[in-house]
């Protein structure tokens, strides 16, 4: 539970928490976990455990029809949709826990729609949620939502693509809170990453975008951190930590082996 | 979004809806990840001046004509009209090249797709009759076609799978979600979103993001430019009451679309009712849903109190999808289109009496239109009614074997 003021919480902290991570040295680390997965009695736990290794947590809403994620995130999705895993449940757990980084929430539109626009603003604020990222709320029909968030600190993470044209990512990079979300190849989560490709687009990004820029999907060796490291702020793990709370394994673990990938040679 | 909806019926036959933000009133709109932006922007722009373009228009008219067999026929059917006290017609769109609507709109998008330079084509489908369509038309103009068809319909259309392979294109099962057409629509924007440039999303109804909906209506309303026209000449007069089914809504909408600046004439669309109206039993979305978005728009959806989309039932595949088309939704608002459910066992009555009254074995999506007909019929005789015949009925053959397996010789 953290304070509901614009200095300290909201999108503010996300890039602050980031910035730190690059005076440290190194690319900001954001780790992706779906709610209520694998364990639904014991995700705050885990919340907390992954904010220790983690410069930011990206908290996803399972969705029943989450078009834009890879095989791996839709099926932790329905398992913890089928635990009864919902909004409401999710805004008190990231309350009742005490986790030591930002936490971001990514939801598909229509459930925060459920919940309602009016009301979205003032729960998540209070349960010390940081921003929003919402892969099917593409800018020209955020303007409602960014307004009902902004009075809280809250606003949305955009992603830029490699397919984005010039005029668009400088329009997307300016109407972004907290960070730039470089999506660096096309298709849905987890599938595979192409550092020489992603290179290029970061660098663009990067001449354009005021605030940090993190690259996700398909992020899931230390290798990749260390070809990365030089062309990001920071990098989104999401479908290759999910594996390892599929497999049992200790994602701390995973975590920290991506955080030190880079220790003491950025720049 | 909650938006006013101050736009209204005089908005939409002036051509001004979809507006710019491909809005009708407070329905539609492009709710799909920013990778697909760049693509649908450009579909939209290329789209439209296609459309107005009278070389594309002749293309397309000359395909229609020559290949799929356009004009299709306006029937009188006597006997369902002795039967109901009616005067009844019609629109024979079952009798079109590979056997419903779903044509139209499929080879419109298949000359899209090749004038726009596209590598590939992809498409779902629900009842097969997209997928076929789908595939006949890119056969037709040269693109190599794949189409995702949820393993649920991939086993009660198992002869539509058949078809689409005889006709060179690839079909992939899709085991993920409800294994129905939502699934198929969902695996398709997965495809799409992982090849924005190359790939064409050949979407089947006149649902999704702007300007698909859009798109889809104005390859579809052939139909009713047709119907309208040919009853006039047949009878003198206009329809007093205008039918058609209602899954994502395209036969719905292109049939409705001719009629809605006529006052006089009362249009109706059927949802499919399944076992009845508690939720998952039924695919009614206008009867029983909320607004919400699904599938890169907003419109009506079945879905619960959390925003989490329910699995739906028909004894019809084509119907069987928690959302609708966002013109529909807009339609039902503004009070211009009334909109009901049939049952599971009604459409199934309906099916048998119009093939033994008329010879004419219809599909079971439009089963539910004539069941709709013939309560509206019981309701007030002497009308003369107007029912879009959206697809013949032999893909649904295995379907209507077990129902009579189950309920002995249909009565």
């Amino acid at each position: 539970m953290r304070l509901d003021t614009a200095e300290v919480g909201g999108s503010r902290a996300i890039e602050s928490a980031i910035r730190a991570a690059n005076r440290d040295g190194r690319p900001a680390l954001t780790a992706f976990l779906t709610a209520g997965y694998p364990q639904r009695d014991r995700f705050a736990e885990l919340l907390e455990a992954v904010a220790v290794e983690a410069d930011v947590v990206e908290v996803g809403v399972p969705f029943s029809d989450p078009m834009a994620d890879g095989v791996t995130i839709q099926r932790a999705s329905r398992a913890a949709l089928n635990s009864g895993v919902s909004l409401p449940w999710i805004l008190d757990e990231i309350d009742r826990a005490d986790p030591a980084a930002p936490v971001l929430l990514m939801s598909y539109l229509n459930p925060l729609l459920a919940f309602g626009h009016e009301r979205l603003g003032d729960a998540a604020a209070r349960a010390g949620v940081a921003g929003f990222i919402i892969p099917d709320l593409p800018v020209e029909e955020s303007r409602e939502l960014e307004e009902a968030l902004e009075p809280h600190g809250l606003g949305i993470v955009q992603f830029v693509t490699p397919v984005t044209p010039a005029a668009r990512m400088s329009e997307l990079c300016a109407r972004s809170r907290g960070f730039v979300y470089a999506v660096t190849r096309t298709g849905t989560t987890g599938g595979s990453f192409d550092p020489a490709g992603a290179a290029e687009m970061l660098a663009r990004v990067r001449r354009i975008s005021a605030l940090p820029v993190q690259a996700g999907f398909g992020v899931r060796e230390p290798e990749q951190v260390r070809e990365l490291a030089p062309h990001v702020d920071g990098l989104i793990v999401g479908s290759a930590l999910v594996e390892k709370l599929e497999a049992g394994e200790n994602p701390a673990a995973f975590l920290r082996s991506l955080r030190n990938a880079t220790r003491g040679d950025r720049r | 979004m909650t938006q006013t909806t101050t736009a209204g019926i005089d908005d939409l036959l002036a051509g001004r809806l979809p507006d710019s933000h491909g809005r009708f009133g407070a329905y539609g709109g492009r709710f799909v990840p920013e990778t697909l932006m760049p693509s649908i922007l450009r579909l939209e722009t290329e789209a439209r001046r296609a459309l107005a373009d009278s070389r594309f228009q002749q293309q397309l008219s000359d395909e229609l004509e020559d290949w799929v067999g356009r004009p299709t026929p306006l029937t009188r059917a006597r006997r369902l009209g002795e039967s109901w006290g009616a005067e009844v017609w019609l629109k024979r769109e079952d009798l079109t090249h590979t056997g419903a609507h779903k044509i139209n709109n499929a080879l419109g998008q298949a000359l899209l797709a090749r004038h726009l330079g596209m590598r590939r084509v992809v498409a779902e489908t629900g009842a097969g009759q997209h997928g076929v369509a789908a595939a006949a038309a890119c056969a037709r103009v040269g693109l190599p076609c794949e189409v995702y068809m949820g393993a649920v319909d991939v086993r009660r259309q198992a002869p539509n799978v058949l078809r689409m392979r005889r006709l060179g294109a690839r079909v992939i099962e899709v085991e993920s979600g409800d294994r129905t057409l939502r699934a198929a629509i969902d695996e398709a924007l997965r495809d799409w979103v992982s090849d924005p440039l190359g790939t064409y999303y050949l979407l089947g109804s006149a649902v999704g993001p702007h300007p698909y909906p859009w798109l889809v209506r104005e390859l579809q309303a052939v139909i009713g430019r047709e119907a309208r026209a040919q009853l006039q000449e047949r009878s003198g007069s206009l329809p007093d009451l205008v039918v058609a089914c209602v899954g994502g809504g395209s036969n719905a909408i292109g049939l409705f679309h001719a009629f809605l600046g006529d006052p006089s004439v009362t249009l109706l669309g059927v949802e499919a009712g399944g076992l009845g109206s508690e939720i998952g039993h039924n695919a009614a979305t206008i009867v029983h849903g909320r607004p919400g978005v699904l599938h890169g728009s907003r419109s009506l959806l079945l879905q619960d109190e959390h925003g989490q989309i329910r699995e739906t039932h028909s004894v019809s595949a084509g119907l069987d999808y928690p959302g609708v088309g966002p013109e529909h939704a807009f339609l039902r608002d503004i009070g211009r289109v009334r909109y009901t459910s049939i049952g599971d066992e009604e459409a199934l009555e309906a099916l048998d009496e119009c093939s033994r009254l008329e010879g004419i074995l219809p599909a079971l999506e439009t089963a539910h239109a004539l069941a709709g007909a013939r309560r509206e019929a019981a309701s007030s005789t002497g009308r003369t009614i107007l029912i879009g015949l959206s697809g013949r009925g032999d893909k649904d053959l295995g379907i209507l074997a077990e129902t009579e397996s189950r309920d002995g010789d249909p009565a």
